[in-house]
């Protein structure tokens, strides 16, 4: 089966530092990443800040061109589609519904700028906007409102429905709930869960939120400084990780436990830089099994455990 | 609270400044007793009707050649006013549209941009007038070319700086994502958010090109006598100002006057739309 959207080894260089007189610093914000989701799957993209997730989301929905590789939905390449082609097979959802929306646009209008931008006419566009207001939870009268007027819950669900109201294929979810509180992010969630199921959408789904990642998610990547270090199957993953990096990632999750503190995940205190990538294995100036040999040689992905590792200790971890 | 409702009465104020401004400047033949440019030497230098000396017929009396000076005031106010708006609407537009377009597309554009708010900085304006004015003689519309011209650094520099701010958000990316094209994304997304910072621009731009004119017009760079301006009012008055010192103090207050509602009806404004945005 094809594949509804396959990203093949992807990059993207930045070029940081444009004065005059000083030699341009290249950031590699994301480096070869590969990986495909079937028709009706949920895709998974976890990291920290500053891994190139985002970057990575960006270059999916075409915001960005990709310096190389390619990505294909249904087996067409995306670079070089026209844009309103483009959009009818992928949309995004974005993290912050306060500024993702415009002030000075009314819901309805927001809602159907997609749907204008397809030059579908006046008429067949209010139905089809109230329509899908009715499918995220809102009301026609709530389509006359600014964004202001409305609750962070009820603008995120204005923004997934501008993004579901061409009926995509995929929909890229950049952190859409890490903007809500608590209370609202389940209700996200379990939107965005009902309306996969109903209208058979493809999600590539991006956090640094293990707990929502895990609740929603069939296949996950972790990526660390541009590169997936680890790509499985949700349960396996969250059961036994296999790269050090993931294994820190799931014990620096916080427990509902009082007293328990902040734990200690054995990373340091060093931040990894973009600009300035480790030789050898990316993760090795953190990493706390780090060996000699991981100073020197950048593993390449292979399986493991029946999934993709990049780390050469992996079996023996 | 005292503090916003003073600040709340300084706008309005400001508001109905301008407005009565702009409502003698337009009404200004069927409101004015006399015709602004008819002489009468019989009856020169008379002081407003409230002073001593003055008569009924002229309320603020007459000037070296005895022209109803209420009348040259108010033909005056429609000088300033379709300058100070012909040179916003001139300079808006062009300042705005470079901002707009180099904050927008970066890189090579803004570059342009940048070098053309540069090369106008350095430019002082009242040597191009003089320049102007010694090529192609004075005229209502050489003041209003050169101000309008000249006065969209500001423009620019504003328009620059908010569309960068505005081209990085979301909503931004969601219209190209949604497939709009780019018209439609610097008219519809961008230009409406950047749109409240440039209204007081223009406002600050229209007290500065009016005070510019008075000051043009006073060096004799300007409106060309005998058109009635409240800057060539001030500069033929000049040398009766010791012994007549109202036919300065007329024109100079009510400049004074235009331009501080101008201000006034400007903070009103970014009050106004400041706080829309942030509901």
């Amino acid at each position: 089966m094809t594949p509804a959207i396959e990203v093949r080894n992807v990059e993207k260089v930045f070029r940081q530092g444009t004065g005059m007189f000083s030699a341009p610093r290249f950031v590699r914000a994301v480096d070869g990443v590969s990986f495909s989701v079937p028709p009706g799957g949920c895709f998974g993209i976890v990291g920290e800040s500053g891994c190139g997730k985002s970057t990575l989301a960006r270059l999916i929905l075409g915001l960005h061109p990709a310096t190389g590789g390619d990505i294909l939905v249904d087996g067409r390449k995306l670079s070089g589609m026209h844009r309103r082609e483009r959009a009818k097979l992928i949309q995004p959802v974005f993290q912050d519904p306060f500024s993702s929306l415009n002030p000075r646009r009314t819901v309805a209008d927001i809602v159907g700028m997609p749907l204008a931008a397809q030059g579908v006419g006046e008429a067949e566009r209010t139905k089809r906007v109230n329509e899908m207001l009715a499918r995220v939870g809102l009301t026609a009268e709530q389509g006359g409102r600014l964004p202001a007027q409305l609750s962070g819950g009820q603008r995120q669900r204005v923004a997934i429905a501008r993004a579901l109201v061409l009926r995509p294929r995929i929909v890229v979810c950049d952190e859409p709930t890490s903007a809500l509180d608590v209370s609202v992010q389940a209700q996200i969630l379990n939107l965005l869960a009902e309306l996969r199921r109903d209208l058979g959408l493809t999600l590539v789904f991006i956090s640094h939120n293990l707990a929502v990642v895990e609740h929603i998610c069939d296949e996950v990547a972790v990526m660390y400084l541009g590169r997936v270090v680890e790509r499985a199957e949700t349960d396996d993953l969250f059961r036994r990780p296999a790269h050090p990096y993931t294994r820190a990632l799931l014990a620096s999750v916080l427990t509902p436990e009082p007293g328990l503190g902040i734990p200690d995940v054995g990373l340091g205190d060093s931040y990894p830089d973009p600009a300035n990538v480790p030789p050898g294995c990316r993760f090795h100036p953190r990493c706390p099994v780090a060996q000699d040999s991981c100073r020197s040689v950048q593993q390449a992905a292979r399986a493991v455990h029946g999934r993709s590792v990049e780390c050469m200790l992996a079996e023996s971890l | 609270m005292r503090f916003p409702s003073v600040r709340l009465l300084a706008a309005g104020l400001g508001t109905a400044i301008v407005a009565i401004v702009l409502v003698a400047g337009l009404l200004a033949p069927w409101i004015t007793p006399y015709d602004p440019f008819i002489t009468n030497l019989d009856a020169r230098m008379i002081p407003p009707s409230f002073m001593e000396g003055g008569r009924p017929e002229n309320f603020l009396g007459t000037d070296q050649l005895g022209r109803d000076y209420f009348s040259r005031l108010i033909y005056g106010a429609r000088i300033s006013m379709l300058i100070g708006i012909a040179t916003v609407i001139t300079s808006g537009l062009i300042g705005i549209t470079l901002g707009v377009l180099g904050g927008f597309f970066g890189g090579r554009v803004d570059d342009v941009v940048m070098f053309a708010i540069t090369c106008r900085l350095s430019i002082p304006l009242i040597l191009v007038a003089l320049a102007v004015v010694g090529l192609v003689g004075s005229s209502l519309t050489v003041v209003v070319l050169t101000l309008g011209l000249l006065l969209w650094d500001r423009f620019a520099v504003v328009a620059r700086s908010t569309t960068m701010q505005v081209r990085n958000l979301d909503y931004v990316a969601a219209a190209w994502a949604a497939g709009c094209s780019q018209a439609h994304i610097l008219l519809r997304e961008v230009l409406p958010n950047i749109i409240h910072h440039l209204v007081i621009v223009a406002t600050l731009e229209m007290a500065l090109a009016i005070l510019l004119e008075a000051a043009l017009s006073f060096l004799g760079l300007g409106v060309p006598p005998p058109l009635p301006s409240w800057g060539l009012m001030i500069a033929e008055a000049k040398e009766y100002m010791f012994f007549s010192p109202w036919v300065i103090m007329v024109p100079g207050i009510s400049l004074f006057v235009l331009v501080l509602g101008i201000n006034f009806m400007g903070d009103g404004l970014r009050d106004m739309l400041g706080a829309q945005r942030d509901v």
